[in-house]
């Protein structure tokens, strides 16, 4: 692996296809090609010089910028192959039996395909993980391979280049002037009024402008390396937090993953849009799609233990009141609270009743059971009162002849009644179900169902996201590195004394030639130069010049 | 006049101007011997001014839209689809005035033209922002997204004219069936709009009830005559066609006999024009293409990804993800559409690698940036009206 | 010989290079579905409720003794079943260091108190209301038991409803030595 020494007299490393000094060809393919190939200034990269050991050749398999088109490629497919059916995240289905059933029941044979493949939760999949994994790799190695031996060619490269360097590039022009070293000076004033950076070196000129543009491509592959970083953060305890909860109106609830924080359900509220405020603009659109959700509010109030409480102990301090709407969170320490669903008319907070004498249908007035909290005794008149005996929240028929909940949520709430009045001050007893009466003995009395109160319920998600700030930094990165690379371009122009009054002159750009072309000619018109060619436009580019110049 | 109604009159009026300024580029390009000469033409020169005015009263339908309904006019597949052809002439306009070649305008004024057509198809009226759209990144992501797809797709528009010029389209090859399958899609866009807008005219209309995919009963109604019913459908309107077939709750029946009406319409006018000219109809708009010059096309395409890959990365992406995370709490939630998003990248990634490190430019720079326009569109259209998700907003 | 010493430089470099690359995807795939929850060995969570004689409970008021945390439900079949024993053997290790704490969720305190004067339960009975506790120790079925040794560490979760042996031999575990 010996290096390369060129005419020039200068060292290049093994793989260097034009020298880094004076720009002469090394391989005999660069010195037979009527045009030389520019990328990375013709350096040795070094993933293509070494390949000896499996390391190595690991390397340069993540070097390759082929290989890393193949994995975007690969990328792109698998994700457009996941959005041909629903996600799993978008299924409402809990249990696998129940996913699998949901992709059957919808979509057949491909359905369960699907779902056996595991392209239903394509996105979390060990594969396409791995494939963003490779991705990563790609960039960084291929990046590193690639910014240090063009950096050192740039840095290198020499205001006078042979001629044969010249006689390669796309663009080029060669021909007597009648002053040489006039039209040099002329071009360098002209050349640096067009904010160039001119070096001059023995019958040469090299102007030069945007190198940082070459830049770009490596700053923006840093902003994603530190995006990827940030998500792979996220695994680590502490850093992420993504819960959902439920809070009905007027409950406190532990703030599921913010320990020590407590949230308080004021009201929820949900608007549509009436015709009565928009009736003018969205009437039409009111009468064509019917209801239209305006505002999803729950406002709530924020506590958190003191210092020192411990949780559950109820010594805690109020921190705030807000109103969560949706594209609104309610924010703390880190924490969003974020208004995602609700309910309405689901869940009973309480239930009023009249004490009720049977045969006359007379009213000895009413009471109120709160089913989340119930009191035992209710005073309804002189001498008559109830007693809440036994309550089952969420009444699920008898066991055993006794009454069975199966939960402690009110979803359908029994209750024995005891009922004492002036006539039967012992009391009797009713077991009180939606649409259900059960006496023991017939009773003089009865408990007559009246209201019931029901409550909103929202549906919120906590989320707290610390490599936020990571991805954000990452995105911005990314964004200058692709603004440098491509809204500048790295512009060079070399001009120099051939045999006799020649002048030899050349031109490369890594994009953006017809600007470079109309600096060139600006250039031109000043100085007296040599016409020149593009050779990849066979299309008469001459004409162009004149069009402009008309 | 009110508000609105002054907004459909300027948009109608730029309509218009850009028909009347693809006739003067046509004037331009007939006029000129060669790229060169046609540069700083009259007829040129009339159709950028054309352009700039029914630009001008697009901008003015835009603004006053977005005083009368208080919010930026982004919210819904008509409004969305307008300002992406909105912005698709302004793109244009600002590569016209970079390299200055009407054979640009020829070809991309009538594909703002198709696109604002197709828009019209959809719901018009004002519909007020629902909670999750209540933002101002609502304003900032759409337009920037859209602004970096409409300089997208001016590269593709590049790419077109590329092509058209430059396959032998007297031979049989693949790159001859391909460019017919670009031009017939186009076809096919307008058999839509003929369609729809036939219907529209007589007024007609069909209700049905059905059974929706989570078992519950609801209603839809027709603008087509039903081809296919939906799920356990059963009629409203009394003496409408019986549909040829009923389909599985799955399927929308109602945007399949809306498909199949359009193609239907699209592959007939396909036909009729092949029965009349008897060539490839690729061939129709190959002399349109021929006075282009390659390279400054390859130029124009590559300039024009390099000006949008950025933009696009900015509105498509990163906002975006700022504005997923504060509506939906999570900034990358795999939605069809923020993936098709995420595809539309790294295409332009691939493309943008695939021309630097890997010298792929000319013919195939010209492909992948058609190819390039095909996901975008996919994105706005299918992605929308088939593959539903959070953003099917239409 | 410092061709062979920058080739070997080379080696090792990108061997680190790529062994610390490939590891982080591995990482990545590996705990893609991890989620952090409470498990033996780990610290049981302090916490603070008041019982239904209106007693404070600290958690770590009880260090130096086992502690059988038992979390139920007055409509939860098994857990009935369960309380009979706890009531028994809360009275046989009376005095030797194993304390229960019986917590209920959400239950409304009229029905818990008649729970408790039901089945004639002595040992301490909190309700935890706005479920801190119930979040903190991440309980799904009921009934759920932790077994809390004298260092306040987690022995053992148990999350079915258990014999009358078996509670006192996990009882007899916690016990201080």
């Amino acid at each position: 692996m010996s290096k390369i020494k060129c005419q020039c007299g200068h060292e290049n490393p093994f793989g260097t296809v034009l020298c880094e000094r004076c720009g002469r060809p090394q391989t005999e393919e660069a010195k037979a090609s009527q045009l030389v190939d520019m990328r990375y200034e013709g350096s040795a990269r070094r993933s293509q010089t070494y390949n000896r050991s499996i390391v190595d050749r690991i390397w340069n398999f993540f070097s390759s910028v082929k290989i890393g088109i193949s994995i975007i490629i690969a990328v792109l497919v698998t994700s457009a192959i996941g959005t041909a059916f629903p996600q799993k995240l978008y299924v409402p289905a809990t249990t696998e039996v129940e996913l699998a059933a949901y992709y059957e029941r919808l979509y057949w044979l491909f359905g369960t395909a699907y779902y056996k493949l595991g392209f239903h939760d394509m996105y979390n999949s060990w594969w396409f993980i791995t494939l963003i994994g490779m991705l990563g790799i790609s960039i960084i190695i291929a990046s590193v391979d690639r910014v240090i031996p063009l950096y050192k060619s740039l840095k290198r490269q020499r205001t006078k280049r042979h001629p044969s360097f010249m006689k390669k590039q796309r663009i080029y022009g060669e021909g007597p002037t009648e002053k040489p070293d006039v039209s040099l000076g002329k071009a360098e004033e002209k050349l640096k009024k067009l904010r160039y950076n001119v070096k001059t070196e023995d019958g040469a000129l090299l102007a030069e402008k945007n190198r940082f543009s070459r830049w770009g491509p490596y700053v923006n592959h840093t902003g994603l390396i530190i995006f990827f970083i940030g998500i792979l953060l996220r695994g680590i305890p502490g850093f992420y937090v993504d819960e959902t909860m439920w809070l009905l109106e007027g409950d406190t609830k532990a703030v599921p993953g913010a320990t020590g924080y407590y949230l308080e359900s004021k009201k929820f509220t949900m608007e549509t849009y009436t015709k009565d405020e928009a009736g003018e603009v969205f009437g039409e659109a009111l009468d064509r799609v019917g209801m239209i959700a305006k505002n999803y509010q729950t406002d709530v109030a924020l506590y958190k233990d003191k210092e020192g409480a411990l949780p559950g102990s109820g010594d805690q301090e109020f921190v705030k009141d807000y109103s969560i709407i949706v594209n609104d969170p309610l924010n703390f320490d880190g924490f969003n609270v974020f208004q995602m669903d609700y309910r309405q008319d689901e869940d009973l907070k309480s239930m009023t009743f009249q004490l009720m004498e049977k045969s006359t249908e007379k009213s000895l007035g009413e009471f109120t059971v709160n089913l989340v909290d119930p009191e035992q005794n209710y005073e309804i008149a002189e001498g008559a009162s109830v007693v809440l005996s036994d309550y089952y929240p969420d009444f699920d028929g008898m066991e055993n002849g006794e009454p069975k909940s199966k939960s402690s949520i009110p979803n359908n709430p029994a209750f024995i009644f005891k009922m004492i009045t002036p006539e039967k001050p012992k009391g009797e007893m009713s077991f009180v179900a939606i649409q259900q009466t059960l006496e023991t003995e017939e009773n003089a009395y009865k408990v007559k169902f009246v209201s019931a109160e029901m409550r909103d319920k929202s549906g919120f998600v906590v989320r707290k996201d610390k490599t936020l700030y990571i991805l954000l930094l990452g995105g911005i990165i990314f964004m200058i590195g692709v603004i440098q690379g491509s809204y500048w371009n790295h512009r060079r122009i070399w001009i120099q004394k051939g045999l006799d009054n020649e002048l030899l002159i050349a031109g490369h750009t890594n994009k953006n030639w017809f600007s470079l072309k109309k600096e060139l000619d600006k250039v031109q018109d000043f100085a007296d130069l040599p016409a020149y060619e593009d050779r990849q436009d066979k299309e008469s580019n001459l004409e162009i010049k004149e069009g402009e110049q008309s | 006049m009110g508000l609105a109604a002054l907004s459909s009159n300027l948009l109608l009026v730029s309509f218009i101007a850009y028909l009347v300024a693809t006739l003067f580029f046509g004037g331009a390009v007939k006029g000129a011997k060669s790229e060169a000469t046609y540069q700083n033409n009259r007829w040129g020169k009339i159709a950028i001014i054309i352009t700039i005015i029914g630009f001008i009263s697009h901008i003015g339908y835009f603004i006053t839209r977005w005083i009368a309904s208080g919010h930026a006019p982004v919210s819904n597949m008509f409004e969305f689809t307008t300002a992406f052809g909105m912005m698709l002439v302004g793109s244009f306009i600002l590569l016209f005035y970079l390299y200055r070649t009407p054979s640009l305008g020829l070809f991309a004024l009538p594909i703002a033209i198709i696109i604002i057509a197709y828009a019209s198809m959809f719901p018009r009226e004002i519909t007020p922002l629902i909670p999750a759209l209540k933002s101002y990144w609502l304003t900032v992501h759409v337009i920037t997204a859209a602004l970096g797809e409409s300089i997208l797709a001016i590269s593709a528009v590049a790419g077109l004219i590329f092509l058209l010029k430059n396959i032998d389209l007297t031979k049989k090859s693949k790159q001859r069936f391909w460019i017919e399958a670009v031009i017939f899609t186009l076809i096919l866009v307008v058999g839509f709009v003929l369609s729809s807008t036939t219907f529209k005219l007589i007024g007609y209309e069909a209700e049905f009830t059905y059974i929706d995919k989570n078992e519950k009963p609801a209603k839809i109604e027709y603008n087509y005559p039903p081809l296919f019913g939906m799920h356990q459908y059963k009629a409203i309107t009394p003496e409408v066609m019986t549909p040829w077939a009923e389909m599985p709750a799955i399927i929308n029946a109602k945007t399949l006999t809306t498909f199949v009406w359009a193609v239907t319409t699209g592959i007939l006018l396909y036909l009729i024009l092949r029965l009349i000219f008897r060539r490839p109809i690729a061939t129709l708009f190959q002399p349109f293409a021929k006075k282009a010059n390659s390279q400054l096309m390859d130029e124009i395409g590559y300039r024009a990804v390099m000006i949008g890959f950025p933009v696009f990365t900015l509105g498509a992406l990163i906002f975006a993800m700022i504005w997923a995370h504060e509506a939906w709490s999570r900034f990358w939630g795999w939605d069809p559409k923020e993936v098709w998003a995420l595809i539309t990248w790294l295409f332009y990634a691939a493309f943008l690698h695939l021309r630097l490190s890997r010298g792929w430019d000319g013919e195939k720079s010209a492909w992948l940036a058609v190819i390039g326009f095909i996901i975008i569109m996919f994105n706005l259209i299918a992605v929308n009206l088939i593959i539903a998700g959070l953003h099917s907003y239409a | 010989m410092a061709k062979a010493d920058k080739k070997k430089k080379r080696l090792i470099i990108r061997t680190i290079v790529l062994l610390l690359l490939v590891s982080v995807v591995i990482y990545a795939v590996a705990f893609k579905d991890k989620v952090k929850v409470l498990a033996v060995g780990d610290m049981a969570p302090d916490f603070e409720l008041v019982d239904l004689e209106g007693n404070k409970h600290r958690l770590s008021d009880y260090k130096g003794q086992g502690v059988f945390l038992n979390f139920w439900g007055t409509w939860c079949g098994p857990c009935k079943k369960e309380m009979p024993h706890m009531e028994k053997l809360h009275k046989e290790f009376e005095g030797k260091d194993v304390q229960i704490l019986a917590l209920t969720i959400k239950d409304p305190p009229l029905k818990v108190k008649a729970f408790r004067d039901q089945y004639e339960l002595t040992f301490p009975i909190a309700i935890d209301k706005t479920e801190v506790v119930k979040e903190a120790y991440n309980i799904s079925p009921l009934p759920t038991t932790f077994l809390i040794n004298d260092k306040g560490k987690i022995q053992k979760i148990i999350k079915w409803a258990m014999s009358e042996e078996e509670i006192r031999s996990h009882m007899e575990s916690i016990q201080p030595k």
